[in-house]
């Protein structure tokens, strides 16, 4: 393969179908992409886009059916068995029987590490995402927004490089997701992590990315794939340049353009 | 009427009273030792009064204390009198227990009203309210086998149950060893620890899950006591037999709701585990295992009383001449139906702490669980 060495995921001609009682159902097709190291890589698209299966694809959790994809130059089930992505889901998925520490502890103790460097990185990543101080509570008795951190942290936790998220804040209020999201381009510029970000809503994916992939239903494919102009640093105010606007009028522009109305 | 609602209780009280005392005496004509006039006097007023006084605004924790102490010490002087003159009791009789009754049920209902400040406190109410209720069962139970002179063999007053608990201690401390230290908690350890096993490899191995768990919900659903003179065949008359029993009966509720439990975990934290790249036994572990606990200790606890059902009923089928199963039929062939119920109390009381030991085990392990977590 000819991965140039700052790509972290390569997908080339990538299909995913799923075979279904109503016959197949084609959740992605022919995609070619690529995320460079560093990238804060969002995908937008309507339900049934396939964004969430991509990532899926990447993190090993679906496979591909045909095509060809590599991340860190390794078979997504390579890269999963070296532990080179941590993934959040929509939900926090915290253990309610684990205190913070413990949930944060939990994939440095599947993955081995020594008790002294566990304590260390619950403590620095606890600090990374703002909860120190929590690391006793348990789950539910905190809320959604610091659970939701929480899974960050924990997902932050090992010596991964790259941060798949689907739909993280999905859930929550929209003031605490500018909140989280302004705390999430911190912790992107202070970690250099690669991010992959799932999302449906415009805003935050111009506010966040460096790229935007848009991506379009039946079957699900890539339909535009934008830079953003917008600076590495980024203050809330942001959103209301004209720079910002002017790109997000893109990704709108290729959401529709890919959306039929057939249905 | 609002004063009255107040206490409803003490009203009824009070017209139970007027009537008692227009059909006195409480006891037949020809009862050997009739109730002296002193203490007949002083039932009335202590009811009447007490009747009168739940009506009063006074502090909660006063009153209830008033009508705990009235209730109980009538309750006590009215069983007292009755001791000697059994079957003699009349109307007034029981309209005064249904008085006394009516006084504790006022003191229980002031007693559920009161928020306590302490810990300390609220607990002690906690154990306070059933407390009462469990008295009046048996002050009640013991006026009418007394009062109406039931017959010993159909059903013994609780006193006479209580007199030969307290004389047969070593008889009973016996058979408590021999069945349920013996039988019940080596068969209960055993059965649901192999069910557990059993349910962990029908777990790790496709073709076990397939293949066993719908015959174990076939055996689960046989009436597994019918087992019992099988097991003393193979096993002989001693404990041995009916440890084997309880294993049988504990064995299928285990590995049922474990194998349930086990699937209860959700896909979202199964695919996280999944992204770590963690093993079977790691995902078991530390996902799956705690996931169950709910589901285990539901099993834990219907076996608990399930290990001393199968151990007791076993003992009827042949035991040496010691154990509580033993004891029973022994005992209610030789019309001694006190003893009988003194053994069903002990086996009562074990079952209860038994169960008891669980439930709090439980609600350490599964503190996290939303039904016990309690803000």
């Amino acid at each position: 393969m000819n991965n140039a060495p700052s790509s972290v995921v390569s997908a080339r001609k990538l299909g995913l179908t799923f075979e279904t009682g109503d016959g197949p159902v084609h959740a992605l097709s022919n995609v070619d992409l690529t995320v460079n190291k560093g990238d804060f890589v969002s995908f937008i698209g309507p339900s049934g886009c396939g964004k969430t299966t991509f990532l899926r694809v990447i993190a090993d959790l679906e496979k591909a059916t045909s095509g060809e994809i590599t991340v860190n130059g390794m078979t997504p089930e390579e890269a999963r068995k070296s532990r080179s992505y941590g993934y959040v889901f929509q939900a926090p998925a915290l253990y309610p029987w684990r205190t913070i520490e413990k949930n944060i502890a939990l994939p440095l103790e599947i993955m081995g590490y020594s008790a002294t460097d566990r304590k260390a990185r619950i403590e620095r990543t606890l600090d990374l995402v703002n909860l120190a101080g929590f690391g006793k509570k348990y789950p539910w008795q905190l809320s959604g927004g610091m659970q939701q951190r929480a899974s960050i942290a924990r997902a932050l936790a090992f010596d991964a490089d790259l941060l798949l998220m689907d739909e993280p804040f999905g859930a929550l209020d929209e003031i605490v997701r500018d909140h989280l999201n302004e705390q999430l381009l911190k912790l992107w510029a202070r970690t250099q992590k690669t991010i992959c970000f799932v999302t449906h809503s415009i805003p935050e994916a111009v506010y966040l990315s460096t790229r935007i992939v848009v991506m379009s239903p039946r079957p699900g494919r890539v339909t535009d794939v934008i830079d953003s102009t917008l600076p590495k640093e980024r203050p809330l105010e942001i959103r209301e340049t004209p720079e910002f606007l002017e790109i997000a009028h893109r990704v709108r522009e290729g959401l529709r353009a890919g959306h039929s109305y057939e249905e | 009427m609002t004063v009255f609602l107040r206490s409803w209780q003490g009203a009824v009280a009070l017209i139970l009273c007027l009537a008692a005392f227009a059909s006195l005496p409480l006891l037949a004509a020809d009862a050997p030792a009739p109730f002296g006039t002193g203490t007949l006097l002083l039932i009335f007023l202590m009811i009447a009064g007490t009747a009168l006084i739940s009506f009063a605004g006074i502090s909660p924790s006063l009153l209830s204390t008033i009508l705990f102490v009235v209730a109980h010490l009538a309750a006590w002087l009215l069983l007292a009198g009755i001791a000697g003159n059994e079957g003699k009791a009349t109307l007034a009789f029981f309209l005064m227990v249904t008085a006394s009754w009516l006084i504790a049920w006022r003191c229980v209902a002031v007693l559920s009203g009161i928020h306590a400040k302490s810990a300390a406190g609220s607990t002690f109410l906690r154990l306070l309210i059933p407390a009462i209720f469990g008295a009046w069962i048996l002050i009640i139970w013991e006026a009418i086998t007394r009062g109406f002179g039931i017959p010993f063999i159909l059903l013994p007053p609780p006193s006479a149950i209580g007199a030969r608990l307290a004389g047969s201690v070593p008889i009973l401390w016996a058979d408590v060893q021999q069945t349920i230290f013996k039988a019940v908690l080596f068969g209960y350890v055993v059965g649901c620890a192999s069910g557990f096993v059993v349910a962990i490899l029908a777990d790790r191995f496709a073709f076990l899950r397939r293949g066993l768990i719908p015959i174990g919900n076939m055996v689960s659903a046989l009436p597994i006591i019918g087992v019992a003179p099988i097991m003393v065949m193979w096993f002989g008359f001693d404990w041995q037999s009916k440890a084997a029993v309880v294993i049988v009966m504990t064995f299928f509720p285990m590995l049922v709701n474990t194998v349930v439990g086990l699937t209860a975990s959700g896909a979202m934290e199964r695919d996280l585990m999944r992204s770590y790249a963690s093993g079977y036994w790691q995902t078991l572990a530390k996902l799956r295992l705690p996931a169950a606990m709910p589901f285990i200790f539901n099993a834990l606890k219907i076996n608990s009383t399930l290990a001393l059902i199968g151990a007791i009923v076993a003992e009827f089928f042949g035991t040496p001449i010691v154990g509580m199963g033993f004891r029973i039929s022994t005992e209610i062939g030789r019309m001694n139906v006190d003893m009988v119920w003194a053994e069903i109390a002990v086996a009562a009381l074990t079952g209860s702490v038994f169960y008891g030991v669980v439930a709090l085990a439980e609600r350490a392990t599964t503190f996290w669980h939303p039904s016990n977590r309690g803000g």
